[in-house]
This record gives C-alpha cells, structure tokens and sequence, in this order.
C-alpha cells in the first residue's frame, strides 16, 4: 500500500512526466552508443556526450527560461529569436571595430552594447503588450518580422567573424573543466528561481496570468509586471544571443536563433506550464529544453536520418498537447477514470490524474493572491 | 493618421461628426491601406519615371511576383478572420513545391496529376489541424505551430537537396501569358485573382462566409446562435491549407523548383498582408479585399527597393515590420474607440 502511495505521490508530482521522457530519451542511446554515459577528460576539459548536450542546450534553456515568465503571464514573445541576432550582431560588430579585440574592456563593453540593445526591444514588446493592449502573438511580431532585417542591417547582410579570446569563453570556452555556458545557465536559472519562487515575484506573475484585470484591482501593478517580464525574456534572449555568436566566433543576422522561439515555447510546454498562463515551472522548463536538445542528439546518435528531425518534434508537439488536453484525456482515458484501477494502463493512465491535479491546484493560487 | 490620433478625444458615435463616423467605418483601414498603396505609386512614379515606373506591366508585375503570396494570405484572413492563427503556411508551401517537384521530376508524374493531389494533400493537413484545434480545444497557435515543423520535416524527408523542374509542360505552363494590351499576366497571377474572386464572393455573399465572421466576433455568441461551429472552424483551416497548397502550386510555377527551405517564414508575410489589410486580428472584422492591398503594398516595397537599386534586401523587412506596427496601432486606436 505505501509503495503505491509513494508511487502516486511520484507521478503526481508535476516535473514527473518531463523527466521520465528526458530519461527514456537518454537510455534509447545506450543501445546505439555503448559508452553514450561515459565523461572522459581530455586536455582539463571534460567531454561526453551529456557535456555536450548541455552546453548545445544552453542558449535554449535560457531563451524558454525567459520565455516562461511571459508565458505564466499568459503572453508569449516571438520575437527572441530575432533578439538573439540583434545582440550577437551589435556585439560582434562593436568588436570587430576594435584595434585590438582581446582588450576585456572592449569585450565588457560590446556586451554591454548587445544587452542594451535586447533590453529595449523587451521595453518595447513590453509597451506595446501593457500599455498599448496588444496582443503578445502580434506585438511581439513586429520584432519578430523587423528584427532580423535590423540585425543583417547592423551587419551590413555580411556575416561578421571576430577573433577574440575573451569573448569566445562565454559560448565555447572551459572553466573549472566545464563549459563556461553552462555556469552562465546555472546562474541564470538560480537567479530565476530564487526572484520567482523566494520572494512574491512568481505569485504575482502567476496572478497576472490567472486574470489580470483582478489583479490590477487587488492591488498588483499588472502592467508593471507585464512590461518587466518581457524585458527579463529579452534579456535572457540577449544572453542566449551572446553564447551563441561566441560559440561560432561569428555574427549571422539571417541564421542567428533561426526558429529558437519555436522550440523556447515548446519547451516551456513539454515542461508542464500551461499556455493560458497562470502558472509556470521554471524547473520543468529546463527539463524540457533538456528534452529537445537531447532528442536532436538521440535522432544523430541512433542514426535516423537528421532531416526527419523537424517529423519528430512534430509529433513531440502533437502529443504533449493532446496530452495536455482535457477533452482528449476525457475522450481517450474516459473509461479508465471510473475504474481507477490503472494497472493494465501502465504509462498512460496515471498521466491523467497527474495532469487534473495540477489544475484544481492553479485555482487556489489565483485567488490567494 | 492625423485622423486616427484623435480617437479618444472624438466624440460619441451618436453624433454626427465626420469624423467619427470616418472612424467608425470598418472600411476606414483597407481605405488607408489603399490610399498607402496609391501613395506609394505615386511616389515611385515620380521618382523612378525615368527607370520605366509607370510600365503598366510595372504594376501587372505586382500580381505576377507575388501571386502566390496573395493565395496564402487570402487562405490566412480566413482563419484570421474566425479568431484563429495559421503559422504553418510557409511550411505547406515549401512541401508542396517539393512534393510537386519530387513526384513530376523523381516518379514521372504528369503535372494534371500531380496538382489536384499536392491540393488535397495541402487541404488534408489544414482539415487535420482544424480537427485537432476543434475536438480537443488547444490553441490554434501551437496546433499550427506542430503543422509548421511537421511539413518543413516532410520537405527534408522527401530529398536535402532542392529539385529542379525541367518538364516541359511545367515550363510552358510557367511561361503562359495572358496578353492585356497594355501588358501581360501570368497564369499564378490570373490563378492569384480567380481565388480572390472567390474568396471574396464567399466571405461577403454565403452562409459560410457570415458564420466565420461569427465566430471571428464572438464564438461563445455564434454557439448560443446555433452556429454549426466546429464545421466553420475546421472548414476555415481547410481553406488555409488549401490556399497554402495551392499558394505552394503557383510558387513552384514561379521559381520552378522544389526546395526544402523554399518560403522559409512566410507565414509571417501572409499575417503582415492580412493585418496591414486592415482584418482586425481579434477576428470578426474585415475585407478580403483589404488582404490585396496588403500583398500589393508588399509587393510595392520589393519592387522600389529594386528600383532604389542602392538599398538592400532587408529594408523590406525592416519596411514590412514598421508597417505593421502602424496598422496594428490604427486597429487598436479603433477598437479602442468602439469600447468607449
């Protein structure tokens, strides 16, 4: 009896599913990659294949971290992709300009530069979004669209490479034996974590997305909430900008965060926050750009052919949703509901009550704010 | 503009100010698109009359470059117009130059065959992911999204590499032109013109056309009217994914090749044209035709950037984006006024 307690407090809980699939995805390499666990170290560097997957991973897991809080507020920001190209542009053309390019300030400085420029178009999304009433999908749109003409404009359609030592580190650089990326990740969702979930930060973000004309009459400054989510997912895209120019040394205002938004918001799905708004998890968001970066490798690893990449994530989107979905859950699980036997169900059915816990839960957290 | 900053100071609509009626009416945005569009020309006109602007086939040319454009928007302000989104437009349209390319040049298919079922499978996808957005209530948005990645990996699926047509039926199809006296169309161009007819007889003269403006105004309303809802909805994506197929069709005319990257975000310019088109993204208001000003001032800006000649590509871009701000703007100060 208390195996099965514990076993229902496991699925119940909500980072649960995220992690089993990152688990099921990681062991179908073994079979095609005996040594798929193993970390070897080579030169102080330490190298594997889950190195990799998290260092790849990491402008992902920062941009659907970002991507996240906008979503708990029930918006969403396309346009940090085309964030991610401004910044590594500005940054990567500010330092090519410079005599010498291993100089820290001039490094610091540009940025510095990319950073500002991310943070104005988060004021901007923010504005438009807050003040001005727009829909996020069609506010944030406009950078989406005008964003990349910006960035191949500041880059004058050239793809700019630089050469500089200080500024590889952020994206391709080793410290303390693990890519440096990893460490500005870590920092970045301990940072996160700590504002949403040690201080009333995460609760009023949560409580802007349950309803935010209420909120606005309890007391919240909804807008202010709003505006500031946005430019915390900017930023996180700037960063995410940064690694990822550093990372190729190089600057492509046309290719730069290609479809990052895409796979940001199906992260943030597959990690268990709902797309309505009013509650997020941080933790599942990680998991679940985790989940996609290692998909990519596994569909490499076991040999599928790497085009059928986008057919996979496809169908990753389809079920996650359908999943997510009470109606289908009622259609497809209806009969196994009143039975709650869930035996002969093994992986399936205990999803369901998992998924309907979660609900009721996001109502008293609305009101208590 | 000037007319649309004093919204909130216009007075009610009860009175019988100019004005306010101006901005009452929900023709006033195509009426602005189009005035955009006028402008525009004539500013080209006027700058680049010695480069050969004012060629009427200049203007046919609009048509003929961006005939397939003005196939998928007009598939997108259906959706638009119900309160949906379709995203996976440019994705249809690169699998459906690379399935007609794959089948002519790889199976030997004749290309009469070929058409209706790159169509079919076009307006299968788009009826897939209305259902799914229907029966199980999740977001257009995502639904379309999964449609985007699954047709873009189908493209890669087929071949890497882009596929060049060489049949000669396809070519001479391609080149067919239908002489105007003052200059000549395309057949994507007339195609392009034909679905707009249509389109626009739908939207404004059938059953069909008054319950997707139902819906696109309040779907909880039309339900409690009795609307056959779900139908309308899922019929409004087949129409999409129709449209993009056949959008696909006439870009595999036009460029007469199948790539896998081919209309790479193009979703994102047939949105632009619906909304710069003055379709209110909320849905439940707007004209079809609004959508052809749209593509056309597109169009317009692709081609006095290649007049400009010392401009580069991505103006359009950076163009397209401000427009958009713009309309999106003037639609807001417009809803924003009928609330009050």
């Amino acid at each position: 009896m208390t195996t099965t307690s514990r076993w229902r407090a496991l699925t119940h809980h909500h980072l649960f599913w995220p992690v089993a699939v990152l688990v099921v995805l990681l062991l179908v390499n073994v079979p095609f990659t005996p040594d798929f666990f193993s970390i070897r170290m080579t030169d102080g560097h330490l190298y594997g294949s889950l190195v990799s997957i998290v260092l790849f991973g990491s402008p992902l897991i920062l941009v659907a971290v970002g991507m996240t809080l906008v979503i708990a507020t029930g918006g969403i920001d396309l346009s940090v992709g085309a964030v991610v190209a401004i910044t590594g542009a500005l940054t990567c053309s500010y330092i090519s300009d410079q005599a010498d390019q291993n100089a820290l300030s001039a490094v610091f400085l540009a940025m510095g530069v990319g950073l500002v420029a991310a943070v104005v178009c988060g004021l901007w999304n923010g504005f438009l979004v807050a003040r001005m009433g727009i829909q996020p999908i069609i506010a944030t749109l406009i950078i989406m669209v005008a964003g990349r003409g910006v960035a191949q404009l500041i880059t004058d359609g050239k793809i700019i490479t630089i050469n500089s030592e200080p500024y590889k580190l952020i994206g391709g650089g080793y410290w303390l034996t693990l890519p440096f990326s990893i460490f500005v990740v870590a920092a970045v969702v301990a940072v996160t974590v700590a504002l949403t979930r040690r201080t009333a930060l995460g609760l009023l973000v949560e409580s802007v997305g349950g309803n935010a004309e209420a909120s606005r009459l309890v007391g919240i400054r909804s807008l202010r909430i709003k505006i500031m989510v946005y430019v915390f997912c900017a930023l996180c895209a700037g960063i995410a900008g940064l690694m990822i120019s550093s990372n190729t040394s190089a600057a492509d205002g046309n290719n730069a965060g290609l479809w990052i938004e895409l796979d940001a918001i199906l992260a943030v799905v597959i990690g268990g926050t709902s797309l309505l708004g009013g509650r997020f998890s941080i933790g599942g968001t990680v998991i679940g750009a985790l989940v996609i970066q290692t998909l990519t490798t596994t569909i490499y690893t076991i040999g599928v052919p790497t085009q059928t990449n986008l057919v996979f994530k496809a169908a990753v989107v389809i079920i996650v949703c359908l999943l997510q979905s009470p109606k289908f859950r009622a259609k497809v699980f209806g009969a196994k509901f009143g039975s709650k036997s869930g035996a002969t169900g093994g992986g399936t059915s205990p999803a369901t009550p998992a998924k309907t816990a979660t609900t009721p839960e996001a109502a008293p957290k609305m009101e208590v704010s | 503009m000037s007319a649309t900053t004093q919204t909130p100071t216009a007075p009610d609509s009860r009175t019988t100010s100019k004005a306010a009626q101006l901005l009452g009416d929900r023709r006033l945005p195509v009426l602005v698109t189009a005035t955009l569009f006028l402008a525009m020309y004539i500013a080209g006109l006027s700058r680049y009359q010695n480069y050969g602007f004012g060629e009427p086939q200049v203007f046919l040319n609009l048509f003929i470059d961006n005939g397939y454009l003005l196939v998928a928007a007009v598939g997108a302000t259906f959706v638009i117009m119900s309160g949906g989104i379709d995203l996976s437009v440019g994705s249809v349209i690169g699998f459906t130059t690379m399935f007609t390319a794959w089948l002519v040049e790889r199976q030997g298919l004749p290309i009469l065959v070929v058409i209706p079922m790159a169509l079919a499978v076009g307006a299968l996808g788009g009826f897939l992911m209305g259902y799914v957005i229907h029966n199980f209530e999740i977001q257009p948005f995502i639904v379309t999204l999964a449609g985007l990645f699954l047709f873009r990996g189908l493209c890669l699926v087929i071949s890497k590499e882009s596929i060049a047509i060489g049949d000669a039926s396809v070519s001479s199809m391609a080149q067919a032109q239908a002489s105007l006296g003052v200059g000549f169309l395309s057949v994507g161009a007339i195609v392009a013109l034909v679905v707009l007819a249509v389109a626009f007889y739908v939207l404004h003269y059938t059953p069909f056309g008054r319950r997707v403006y139902a819906i696109g105004g309040n779907e909880q309303s039309a339900l409690l009217m009795g609307l056959p809802q779900g139908g309308t909805k899922i019929a409004v994506y087949t129409v999409s994914g129709f449209c993009s197929a056949l959008a696909g069709l006439l870009f595999t005319l036009y460029i007469q090749s199948g790539d896998p990257l081919h209309a790479t975000g193009m979703e994102l310019d047939a949105i632009a044209a619906v909304v710069i088109g003055g379709t209110l993204l909320t849905g439940g208001s707007g004209y079809v035709l609004g959508t052809l000003f749209g593509v056309l001032v597109l169009g317009l800006i692709k081609s006095i950037i290649q007049f400009e000649g010392t401009l580069s590509s991505w103006w359009t871009k950076i163009a397209t984006g401000v427009l958009l701000c713009a309309f999106i703007l003037i639609q807001r100060a417009m809803t924003a006024r009928k609330k009050a």
